[in-house]
């Protein structure tokens, strides 16, 4: 219990600074901003030969490339500000455990990245308005985002135990997540596949983000989608803790 | 209360903490001394079990912090070094935060904004406030929930004389049932607000006592400053010297029928106040000052912490080694 309750404290205190700092608000603005423009600008939305009301292919498109810039930049903080400021020298003398602090702070970032998806509610509307859309596909797509989301943050997380500096954090925690998404794409899979063999490049495949959300967007959540995100998440904020404690000794 | 076995603490190759031990009981008030570096903070950060020590043990109340920190963490308060706080937050929000990580409630948190005269900026953000405001918020932190222990690394780092001395008073009377460390690099701090002081350098104990014994051990403690007439200057320093249990005479200034200098034990637990007057009662002379001097605590700090020409040496080594790797 009270495992729970100190998540809970360290959760309102983190989502609580988030908003304080402005960034939640610029972040969940320029995110329905992007993805809402990218969709009706960029894609052949209205196009009159569009067959199907559908947002698969065109809206959640977009979220991934989008949560892969502003997952690091929610997340870029988390643990990088609270050594730079030294106040982690203050939640760590608190009587806590470091996995509640690290659980909590990752569900309050969890929790803005997940607002600003939610607030793309407009074109489900839109979508709905104009034509029936498929609804499993529409909440295969969100929990694609959010799942995405998560685990981008979860990398971040555990980058940002790695250094003082948010920049830097932002700078390789970006980086790890495009190279993630980068070797499962079809056409690298492919060249793999042809030079390396098929084995390695299904292990590449299923270590890779890609393939996990285009599945996911379609409507299909499958047990090993959510192993994927869910065992990658775990290991991230595992990783964190490690670091953190292995700082100190 | 506090119980600190062999503590030792290595980062990477250089060796801040060595083979520390002490103990503090409830009722103490222990002042840590040192110069910078000397691995004060190490050592607090230890036994609030921030840092894991490299081996030795930190047992609080019982409870060995390496085995169940949570349970020693509610034990101790704590102010860190710079006093870290997150400066997004108002005052009483960020005490409330911590009042609720430690399970207490408002009427605590109002406690420690009295106690630490926060009242005046306590809806205030704490990035708008000056130096010491935001030392006396993260001391608010550290005794809200009424520890048993405190640490309190340099508590009055920053803060103005009249500040200073109101925390001086405030752990002076905390200290009467509470078992408290605080490292300080203000001398007259320790005479001020300790029962006890430790001085450290580099990473081990040179000197543990109360700050009375530690002055006794000066150069120049248990001497005695004195001037006489009524005898040829010289005269008077040979009836001096000449005295049982003097060990020296160092003269300051002598006439035709005046000296004046100082009289050092032969040994420090001499006292030779009364032989001197009862010299100059006996040969008529006119004993105008007589001063004991108790030694100063700045005096025995320099002697036992003076390190200096040791690190020149070593730097010409390291300096050397840099050549020799060069060739």
């Amino acid at each position: 219990m009270s495992a729970l309750k100190n998540i809970w404290i360290v959760y309102n205190r983190e989502l609580k600074a988030q908003f304080n700092s402005m960034l939640a608000y610029v972040f969940i603005v320029i995110f329905v901003l992007l993805s809402m423009s990218l969709t009706f600008l960029l894609d052949d939305f209205f196009a009159p030969n569009a067959q199907d009301a559908s947002l698969e292919f065109s809206f959640f498109r977009w979220p991934m490339w989008l949560l892969m810039f502003l997952a690091p930049a929610v997340g870029m903080r988390l643990w990088s500000e609270e050594q730079r400021t030294g106040t982690i020298e203050l939640l760590l003398t608190m009587p806590l455990a470091v996995w509640h602090a690290i659980v909590g702070k990752y569900l309050a970032a969890l929790s803005v990245i997940t607002i600003a998806i939610l607030f793309t509610f407009p074109v489900v509307i839109t979508v709905a308005y104009l034509g029936d859309p498929d609804n499993g596909t529409v909440w295969g797509g969100y929990l694609a985002c959010i799942f995405y989301g998560g685990g981008a943050l979860a990398i971040t997380c555990a980058v940002s135990a790695l250094t003082r500096s948010s920049v830097a954090c932002l700078i390789i925690a970006l980086s790890l997540c495009f190279g993630q998404l980068l070797i499962a794409i079809p056409p690298v899979l492919d060249y793999v596949a042809d030079n390396w063999g098929g084995g390695f490049a299904d292990v590449l495949g299923s270590l890779g983000t890609w393939a996990h959300y285009t599945e996911m967007k379609r409507g299909v959540i499958s047990f090993s989608n959510i192993v994927f995100y869910f065992s990658m998440i775990g290991f991230c904020l595992f990783l964190t803790s490690v670091v953190i404690k292995s700082k100190r000794s | 209360m506090i119980s600190v076995e062999n503590l030792s603490k290595s980062f990477g190759q250089k060796l801040a903490v060595d083979d520390i031990s002490f103990e503090v009981k409830k009722g103490e008030v222990l002042g840590f001394l040192g110069p910078n570096g000397a691995g004060k903070s190490t050592t607090m950060r230890m036994v609030t079990g921030y840092l894991p020590p490299t081996s030795g043990e930190v047992v609080i109340d019982g409870i060995n912090v390496a085995d169940d920190s949570i349970s020693a963490k509610q034990k101790i308060g704590y102010l860190p070094e710079s006093a870290p706080l997150y400066s997004d937050m108002t005052v009483s929000s960020f005490l409330s935060f911590i009042a609720e990580l430690r399970g207490k409630g408002k009427s605590d948190v109002d406690a420690a904004i009295d106690t630490c005269f926060l009242d005046p900026v306590k809806q205030q953000s704490i990035d708008t406030l000056s130096k010491g405001y935001r030392h006396r918020t993260c001391l608010a932190q550290s005794i809200l929930h009424d520890p048993e222990i405190l640490v309190l690394d340099e508590p009055t780092d920053g803060l103005d004389p009249n500040q200073k001395q109101e925390v001086r008073n405030l752990i002076k009377r905390m200290g009467e049932d509470k078992a408290i460390i605080f490292s300080t690099h203000i001398l007259e701090e320790v005479e001020a607000a300790c029962t006890r002081a430790i001085i450290i350098d580099q990473g081990r104990v040179v000197a543990d006592g109360a700050p009375d014994e530690l002055k006794a051990k000066a150069t120049g403690a248990g001497s005695h400053t004195v001037k006489i007439s009524g005898m040829a200057g010289s005269g008077i320093r040979s009836e001096l010297s000449s005295m049982s249990g003097v060990g020296t005479v160092r003269e300051f200034a002598s006439s035709e029928s005046s000296f004046s200098g100082q009289v050092l034990p032969s040994n420090k637990v001499n006292s030779n106040a009364e032989s001197i007057f009862n010299l100059c009662k006996e040969k008529g002379l006119l004993l105008e000052e007589l001063r004991v001097e108790k030694g100063r605590l700045d005096d025995v700090f320099r002697e036992i912490t003076k390190t200096d020409t040791e690190i020149s040496e070593r730097k010409v080594k390291v300096d050397e080694s840099h050549e020799a790797v060069q060739d």
